[in-house]
Protein backbone atom coordinates (compact mmCIF):
# COMPACT_ATOMS: atom_id res chain seq x y z
CA UNK A 1 0.00 0.00 0.00
CA UNK A 2 1.35 2.92 -0.98
CA UNK A 3 -0.83 5.43 0.32
CA UNK A 4 -2.77 5.46 2.98
CA UNK A 5 -4.38 8.09 4.61
CA UNK A 6 -7.15 8.61 6.98
CA UNK A 7 -7.36 12.05 8.49
CA UNK A 8 -10.09 14.72 9.85
CA UNK A 9 -9.78 18.10 10.36
CA UNK A 10 -12.73 20.71 11.80
CA UNK A 11 -11.58 23.80 11.01
CA UNK A 12 -14.31 26.77 12.13
CA UNK A 13 -17.54 25.69 10.95
CA UNK A 14 -16.43 22.90 8.05
CA UNK A 15 -14.90 19.39 8.38
CA UNK A 16 -12.14 18.28 6.45
CA UNK A 17 -12.15 14.80 6.29
CA UNK A 18 -10.59 12.65 3.94
CA UNK A 19 -9.69 8.96 3.09
CA UNK A 20 -7.38 7.53 0.53
CA UNK A 21 -6.30 3.87 0.15
CA UNK A 22 -4.27 3.34 -3.25
CA UNK A 23 -1.86 1.36 -4.39
CA UNK A 24 -1.66 3.69 -7.66
CA UNK A 25 1.67 5.76 -7.49
CA UNK A 26 0.12 8.96 -8.59
CA UNK A 27 -2.80 9.73 -6.58
CA UNK A 28 -4.88 13.02 -7.54
CA UNK A 29 -7.46 14.95 -5.03
CA UNK A 30 -9.91 16.82 -7.20
CA UNK A 31 -12.71 18.69 -5.99
CA UNK A 32 -13.84 22.72 -6.00
CA UNK A 33 -12.08 25.46 -4.10
CA UNK A 34 -12.19 25.76 -0.30
CA UNK A 35 -13.45 21.64 -0.13
CA UNK A 36 -9.90 21.42 1.68
CA UNK A 37 -7.66 20.07 -1.00
CA UNK A 38 -4.65 22.29 0.38
CA UNK A 39 -5.40 21.58 3.80
CA UNK A 40 -5.09 17.57 2.84
CA UNK A 41 -1.61 18.42 1.62
CA UNK A 42 -0.44 20.44 4.71
CA UNK A 43 -1.62 17.60 7.14
CA UNK A 44 0.22 15.14 4.71
CA UNK A 45 3.81 17.47 4.77
CA UNK A 46 2.99 18.16 8.81
CA UNK A 47 2.13 21.79 8.36
CA UNK A 48 -0.97 21.16 9.92
CA UNK A 49 -2.07 19.13 12.53
CA UNK A 50 -4.94 16.28 11.91
CA UNK A 51 -7.81 16.24 15.16
CA UNK A 52 -7.27 12.48 14.32
CA UNK A 53 -6.56 9.62 12.11
CA UNK A 54 -3.09 8.64 10.25
CA UNK A 55 -0.90 9.49 7.26
CA UNK A 56 1.17 6.17 6.01
CA UNK A 57 3.43 6.37 2.93
CA UNK A 58 5.14 3.57 1.60
CA UNK A 59 4.40 1.61 4.89
CA UNK A 60 6.00 4.35 7.03
CA UNK A 61 3.87 6.23 9.46
CA UNK A 62 3.82 10.02 9.52
CA UNK A 63 0.79 10.58 11.53
CA UNK A 64 -0.90 8.33 13.73
CA UNK A 65 -2.97 10.12 16.56
CA UNK A 66 -3.59 6.27 18.12
CA UNK A 67 -0.14 5.55 18.54
CA UNK A 68 0.77 9.73 19.32
CA UNK A 69 3.35 9.36 16.15
CA UNK A 70 3.82 13.01 14.79
CA UNK A 71 6.91 13.06 12.71
CA UNK A 72 7.89 17.15 12.06
CA UNK A 73 7.30 18.69 8.48
CA UNK A 74 11.36 18.91 8.44
CA UNK A 75 11.44 14.92 8.51
CA UNK A 76 8.79 13.93 6.62
CA UNK A 77 10.61 14.19 3.51
CA UNK A 78 7.69 15.46 1.62
CA UNK A 79 8.59 17.69 -1.70
CA UNK A 80 5.83 20.43 -1.16
CA UNK A 81 5.13 22.48 -4.90
CA UNK A 82 3.34 25.17 -3.83
CA UNK A 83 0.62 26.81 -5.46
CA UNK A 84 2.97 29.80 -5.89
CA UNK A 85 6.28 29.04 -5.89
CA UNK A 86 7.55 30.36 -2.99
CA UNK A 87 11.66 30.54 -3.88
CA UNK A 88 13.40 32.34 -1.24
CA UNK A 89 13.68 35.58 -2.73
CA UNK A 90 17.12 36.68 -1.34
CA UNK A 91 18.66 33.19 -2.80
CA UNK A 92 19.55 32.76 -6.44
CA UNK A 93 17.64 30.05 -8.38
CA UNK A 94 21.03 27.90 -7.46
CA UNK A 95 21.12 28.78 -3.76
CA UNK A 96 17.26 27.70 -3.69
CA UNK A 97 17.72 24.34 -5.70
CA UNK A 98 20.54 23.61 -3.22
CA UNK A 99 18.51 24.63 -0.06
CA UNK A 100 16.54 21.11 0.81
CA UNK A 101 19.99 18.58 -0.36
CA UNK A 102 20.37 16.86 2.63
CA UNK A 103 23.96 17.35 4.21
CA UNK A 104 27.02 15.28 2.71
CA UNK A 105 25.60 14.24 -0.47
CA UNK A 106 27.57 15.89 -3.03
CA UNK A 107 25.80 14.96 -6.31
CA UNK A 108 21.97 15.81 -5.01
CA UNK A 109 21.04 12.77 -7.61
CA UNK A 110 16.76 11.96 -7.37
CA UNK A 111 15.72 8.56 -7.48
CA UNK A 112 18.46 7.70 -10.28
CA UNK A 113 18.31 10.76 -11.74
CA UNK A 114 21.43 13.13 -11.41
CA UNK A 115 21.08 16.56 -10.48
CA UNK A 116 22.44 17.88 -14.20
CA UNK A 117 19.70 15.58 -15.56
CA UNK A 118 16.75 17.15 -13.54
CA UNK A 119 17.94 20.60 -14.11
CA UNK A 120 18.09 19.79 -17.60
CA UNK A 121 14.70 17.94 -17.82
CA UNK A 122 13.29 21.41 -16.01
CA UNK A 123 14.85 23.42 -18.32
CA UNK A 124 16.35 25.34 -15.69
CA UNK A 125 19.90 25.69 -16.45
CA UNK A 126 20.15 28.71 -17.74
CA UNK A 127 18.56 30.69 -14.83
CA UNK A 128 20.71 29.18 -12.42
CA UNK A 129 22.50 32.54 -11.52
CA UNK A 130 19.25 34.69 -11.91
CA UNK A 131 17.51 36.24 -8.83
CA UNK A 132 13.49 34.47 -8.51
CA UNK A 133 11.73 38.19 -8.93
CA UNK A 134 13.23 37.75 -12.40
CA UNK A 135 11.81 35.18 -13.37
CA UNK A 136 8.33 34.00 -15.27
CA UNK A 137 5.75 31.91 -13.63
CA UNK A 138 6.44 29.07 -15.48
CA UNK A 139 10.16 29.43 -14.66
CA UNK A 140 9.72 30.07 -10.77
CA UNK A 141 7.46 26.93 -11.03
CA UNK A 142 10.00 24.72 -12.48
CA UNK A 143 12.99 25.87 -10.26
CA UNK A 144 10.35 25.11 -7.45
CA UNK A 145 9.78 21.55 -8.61
CA UNK A 146 13.50 21.37 -8.91
CA UNK A 147 14.26 22.28 -5.17
CA UNK A 148 11.43 20.27 -3.65
CA UNK A 149 12.74 17.18 -5.70
CA UNK A 150 16.68 17.74 -4.97
CA UNK A 151 15.80 17.41 -1.34
CA UNK A 152 15.49 13.82 -1.84
CA UNK A 153 11.78 13.77 -0.89
CA UNK A 154 9.74 10.17 -0.66
CA UNK A 155 6.76 11.74 -1.85
CA UNK A 156 6.19 15.13 -4.10
CA UNK A 157 2.76 16.84 -3.10
CA UNK A 158 1.81 19.34 -5.89
CA UNK A 159 -1.00 21.82 -5.13
CA UNK A 160 -2.29 23.33 -8.49
CA UNK A 161 0.90 24.20 -9.11
CA UNK A 162 0.30 24.72 -13.13
CA UNK A 163 -3.10 27.32 -11.95
CA UNK A 164 -1.31 30.70 -12.48
CA UNK A 165 0.49 29.73 -15.94
CA UNK A 166 -1.12 30.31 -19.33
CA UNK A 167 -1.92 27.20 -21.92
CA UNK A 168 0.98 26.36 -23.29
CA UNK A 169 3.28 26.30 -20.27
CA UNK A 170 0.51 24.31 -18.65
CA UNK A 171 0.86 21.33 -20.82
CA UNK A 172 4.25 21.46 -20.51
CA UNK A 173 4.53 20.99 -16.61
CA UNK A 174 2.13 18.50 -16.41
CA UNK A 175 4.56 16.69 -19.20
CA UNK A 176 7.43 17.05 -17.77
CA UNK A 177 5.32 15.86 -14.19
CA UNK A 178 4.58 12.46 -16.30
CA UNK A 179 7.74 12.42 -17.24
CA UNK A 180 9.48 12.94 -13.41
CA UNK A 181 7.00 10.14 -12.47
CA UNK A 182 7.86 7.86 -15.11
CA UNK A 183 11.52 8.32 -14.81
CA UNK A 184 12.45 8.25 -10.84
CA UNK A 185 9.01 6.25 -9.94
CA UNK A 186 8.24 8.58 -7.17
CA UNK A 187 5.11 9.20 -5.45
CA UNK A 188 2.96 11.90 -6.43
CA UNK A 189 -0.12 13.48 -4.82
CA UNK A 190 -1.30 15.97 -7.24
CA UNK A 191 -4.09 18.35 -6.61
CA UNK A 192 -6.35 20.64 -8.96
CA UNK A 193 -9.47 21.61 -9.60
CA UNK A 194 -9.58 20.85 -13.11
CA UNK A 195 -10.59 17.54 -14.10
CA UNK A 196 -8.81 17.75 -17.66
CA UNK A 197 -5.57 17.99 -15.89
CA UNK A 198 -6.08 15.38 -14.18
CA UNK A 199 -6.92 13.01 -16.95
CA UNK A 200 -3.58 13.98 -18.53
CA UNK A 201 -1.97 12.41 -15.28
CA UNK A 202 -4.10 9.31 -15.19
CA UNK A 203 -3.49 7.49 -11.50
CA UNK A 204 -6.43 7.31 -9.12
CA UNK A 205 -8.69 10.17 -8.56
CA UNK A 206 -10.05 11.01 -5.31
CA UNK A 207 -12.85 13.49 -5.39
CA UNK A 208 -12.90 15.20 -2.50
CA UNK A 209 -16.26 17.11 -1.92
CA UNK B 1 23.43 51.07 21.30
CA UNK B 2 25.38 48.17 20.07
CA UNK B 3 24.90 46.36 22.87
CA UNK B 4 20.95 47.54 22.32
CA UNK B 5 20.71 46.28 19.11
CA UNK B 6 20.17 42.01 20.46
CA UNK B 7 17.68 43.20 22.92
CA UNK B 8 15.87 45.41 20.54
CA UNK B 9 15.58 42.79 18.03
CA UNK B 10 14.70 40.36 20.55
CA UNK B 11 11.65 42.22 21.86
CA UNK B 12 10.72 42.88 18.42
CA UNK B 13 10.87 39.35 17.80
CA UNK B 14 8.91 38.54 20.92
CA UNK B 15 6.15 41.21 20.22
CA UNK B 16 5.69 40.60 16.07
CA UNK B 17 5.51 36.82 16.69
CA UNK B 18 4.77 35.36 20.11
CA UNK B 19 1.39 34.99 22.23
CA UNK B 20 1.70 35.33 25.32
CA UNK B 21 -0.03 36.71 28.74
CA UNK B 22 1.14 40.84 29.35
CA UNK B 23 1.98 40.81 25.66
CA UNK B 24 0.47 44.25 25.58
CA UNK B 25 1.80 45.90 29.00
CA UNK B 26 5.58 44.76 27.54
CA UNK B 27 4.72 46.63 24.34
CA UNK B 28 3.61 49.76 26.30
CA UNK B 29 6.33 49.57 28.45
CA UNK B 30 8.88 49.67 25.67
CA UNK B 31 7.30 52.50 24.21
CA UNK B 32 6.75 54.20 27.45
CA UNK B 33 10.26 56.28 26.74
CA UNK B 34 8.89 57.50 23.60
CA UNK B 35 6.24 59.90 25.40
CA UNK B 36 6.80 60.42 28.72
CA UNK B 37 8.69 63.52 29.26
CA UNK B 38 12.75 62.41 29.06
CA UNK B 39 13.41 64.27 32.30
CA UNK B 40 11.07 61.55 33.70
CA UNK B 41 13.00 58.75 32.18
CA UNK B 42 15.99 59.86 32.66
CA UNK B 43 14.17 60.52 37.17
CA UNK B 44 13.42 56.65 37.45
CA UNK B 45 16.84 55.32 35.84
CA UNK B 46 18.47 58.14 38.57
CA UNK B 47 15.75 55.95 40.81
CA UNK B 48 16.62 52.67 39.60
CA UNK B 49 20.47 52.35 39.31
CA UNK B 50 21.06 54.69 41.33
CA UNK B 51 23.57 54.03 44.27
CA UNK B 52 20.56 53.33 46.65
CA UNK B 53 18.64 52.20 43.87
CA UNK B 54 17.57 48.48 43.93
CA UNK B 55 19.77 47.75 40.14
CA UNK B 56 21.91 50.48 41.31
CA UNK B 57 23.01 48.94 44.41
CA UNK B 58 23.50 45.30 43.20
CA UNK B 59 25.55 46.18 40.43
CA UNK B 60 28.13 48.09 42.79
CA UNK B 61 27.89 45.28 45.90
CA UNK B 62 28.74 42.64 42.66
CA UNK B 63 30.42 44.29 40.20
CA UNK B 64 31.76 47.78 41.70
CA UNK B 65 30.03 49.70 38.89
CA UNK B 66 28.07 52.75 39.23
CA UNK B 67 26.79 53.88 36.06
CA UNK B 68 25.85 57.65 37.57
CA UNK B 69 27.95 60.18 36.53
CA UNK B 70 29.81 58.61 34.16
CA UNK B 71 29.44 57.66 30.01
CA UNK B 72 27.70 54.22 30.61
CA UNK B 73 24.69 55.98 32.84
CA UNK B 74 24.97 58.77 29.39
CA UNK B 75 25.16 55.43 27.07
CA UNK B 76 22.07 53.50 29.07
CA UNK B 77 19.95 56.75 29.06
CA UNK B 78 20.36 56.94 24.86
CA UNK B 79 19.72 53.15 24.92
CA UNK B 80 16.68 53.11 26.65
CA UNK B 81 15.63 56.66 24.92
CA UNK B 82 16.50 55.00 21.38
CA UNK B 83 14.32 51.22 22.56
CA UNK B 84 11.11 51.98 21.09
CA UNK B 85 12.29 53.36 17.79
CA UNK B 86 14.16 50.60 17.31
CA UNK B 87 11.97 48.32 18.31
CA UNK B 88 8.97 49.49 16.11
CA UNK B 89 11.18 49.71 12.87
CA UNK B 90 12.65 46.24 13.20
CA UNK B 91 8.67 44.54 14.38
CA UNK B 92 7.33 46.03 11.28
CA UNK B 93 10.29 44.11 9.20
CA UNK B 94 9.91 40.96 11.13
CA UNK B 95 6.37 41.18 10.46
CA UNK B 96 6.45 41.48 6.99
CA UNK B 97 8.46 38.04 6.71
CA UNK B 98 6.26 36.12 4.50
CA UNK B 99 5.38 33.08 6.78
CA UNK B 100 5.03 30.77 3.95
CA UNK B 101 8.70 31.17 2.89
CA UNK B 102 9.42 29.71 6.18
CA UNK B 103 6.96 26.84 5.43
CA UNK B 104 8.68 26.28 2.44
CA UNK B 105 12.24 25.54 3.94
CA UNK B 106 10.18 23.29 6.58
CA UNK B 107 9.09 20.99 3.98
CA UNK B 108 12.74 21.39 2.46
CA UNK B 109 14.05 19.74 5.71
CA UNK B 110 15.37 22.97 7.54
CA UNK B 111 15.70 22.53 11.36
CA UNK B 112 14.49 25.70 13.36
CA UNK B 113 17.52 27.55 13.84
CA UNK B 114 18.56 26.79 10.01
CA UNK B 115 15.49 28.83 8.79
CA UNK B 116 16.00 31.72 11.37
CA UNK B 117 19.77 31.79 9.90
CA UNK B 118 19.22 31.81 6.24
CA UNK B 119 15.62 32.41 5.78
CA UNK B 120 13.58 34.87 8.54
CA UNK B 121 17.15 36.74 9.89
CA UNK B 122 17.99 38.08 6.06
CA UNK B 123 14.83 38.91 5.48
CA UNK B 124 14.37 41.37 7.72
CA UNK B 125 17.69 42.44 8.31
CA UNK B 126 17.19 45.81 6.17
CA UNK B 127 14.60 46.64 8.70
CA UNK B 128 17.03 45.82 11.62
CA UNK B 129 19.62 48.34 9.98
CA UNK B 130 17.09 50.89 9.41
CA UNK B 131 15.70 50.27 13.00
CA UNK B 132 19.76 50.87 14.60
CA UNK B 133 20.00 53.82 12.21
CA UNK B 134 17.00 55.55 13.66
CA UNK B 135 18.22 54.25 17.07
CA UNK B 136 21.24 55.85 16.40
CA UNK B 137 20.12 59.21 15.27
CA UNK B 138 17.35 59.55 18.31
CA UNK B 139 20.66 58.25 21.06
CA UNK B 140 23.03 61.23 20.15
CA UNK B 141 20.43 63.67 20.23
CA UNK B 142 19.64 62.33 23.84
CA UNK B 143 19.43 65.41 26.32
CA UNK B 144 16.10 65.28 28.86
CA UNK B 145 17.28 61.96 30.17
CA UNK B 146 20.50 61.92 30.16
CA UNK B 147 21.38 65.46 31.92
CA UNK B 148 18.88 64.07 34.52
CA UNK B 149 19.96 61.17 35.07
CA UNK B 150 24.15 61.56 34.51
CA UNK B 151 24.32 64.92 34.65
CA UNK B 152 26.84 67.38 32.83
CA UNK B 153 30.25 66.15 33.26
CA UNK B 154 32.63 67.47 30.65
CA UNK B 155 34.32 64.84 28.89
CA UNK B 156 32.20 61.99 30.25
CA UNK B 157 28.42 62.41 29.83
CA UNK B 158 28.40 65.60 27.95
CA UNK B 159 26.46 64.49 24.81
CA UNK B 160 26.23 66.74 22.04
CA UNK B 161 23.17 68.59 22.44
CA UNK B 162 24.23 68.95 26.44
CA UNK B 163 27.82 70.43 24.76
CA UNK B 164 25.28 72.74 22.52
CA UNK B 165 22.94 73.52 25.73
CA UNK B 166 26.25 74.46 28.31
CA UNK B 167 28.06 76.73 25.09
CA UNK B 168 24.79 78.58 24.86
CA UNK B 169 24.99 79.30 28.49
CA UNK B 170 28.50 80.89 28.15
CA UNK B 171 29.29 84.57 26.15
CA UNK B 172 30.49 84.88 22.80
CA UNK B 173 30.48 81.29 22.34
CA UNK B 174 28.44 81.39 18.56
CA UNK B 175 30.69 80.00 16.60
CA UNK B 176 30.54 76.67 19.22
CA UNK B 177 27.39 76.28 18.62
CA UNK B 178 27.34 76.76 15.36
CA UNK B 179 29.82 74.07 14.92
CA UNK B 180 28.30 71.80 16.99
CA UNK B 181 24.69 72.41 15.60
CA UNK B 182 25.91 71.71 12.15
CA UNK B 183 27.93 68.28 12.92
CA UNK B 184 24.00 67.49 15.22
CA UNK B 185 22.12 68.12 11.97
CA UNK B 186 24.17 66.30 9.43
CA UNK B 187 24.42 63.43 11.70
CA UNK B 188 20.59 62.95 12.01
CA UNK B 189 20.35 63.75 8.55
CA UNK B 190 22.73 61.22 7.35
CA UNK B 191 21.17 58.52 9.50
CA UNK B 192 17.83 59.33 8.82
CA UNK B 193 18.60 58.78 5.15
CA UNK B 194 19.79 55.60 5.51
CA UNK B 195 17.44 54.16 7.40
CA UNK B 196 14.30 55.55 4.85
CA UNK B 197 16.36 53.65 2.20
CA UNK B 198 17.22 50.66 3.75
CA UNK B 199 13.52 50.99 4.85
CA UNK B 200 12.14 51.57 1.05
CA UNK B 201 14.52 48.56 -0.31
CA UNK B 202 13.08 46.04 2.49
CA UNK B 203 9.25 47.11 0.92
CA UNK B 204 10.73 46.87 -2.67
CA UNK B 205 11.82 43.18 -1.89
CA UNK B 206 8.66 42.73 0.35
CA UNK B 207 6.49 43.42 -2.39
CA UNK B 208 8.60 41.21 -5.21
CA UNK B 209 8.04 38.21 -3.14
CA UNK B 210 4.17 37.71 -4.00
CA UNK B 211 5.23 36.69 -7.12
Amino acid sequence: MIFDIDIHLRRGDRDIACRIRSDSGIIALFGPSGVGKTSTLNMIAGLLRPDHGHIAIGGQRLFDSHAGIDIAAARRRCGYVFQEPRLFPHMRVRANLRYGRPRGQADGGVHGLSQEALIELLGIGSLLDRWPASLSGGEAQRAAIGRALLSTPRLLLLDEPISSLDLARRTEILALIARLHALTGIAVVYVSHDRAELDYLAGDVIALS
Amino acid sequence: MMAMLPVAFALAWLLARARFPGKLILDTLVHLPLVVPPVVTGWLLLLLFGPQGPIGRWLLDWFGITLLFRWTGAALAAAIMALPLMVRAMRLSIAAIDHRLEQAAQTLGASAVRIFCTISLPLALPGIFAGAMLGFARSIGEFGATITFVSDIPGETRTLPIAIYSALQLPDSDHVVLRLALLSVALSFAALLLSEYLARRAMAAGRSHDL
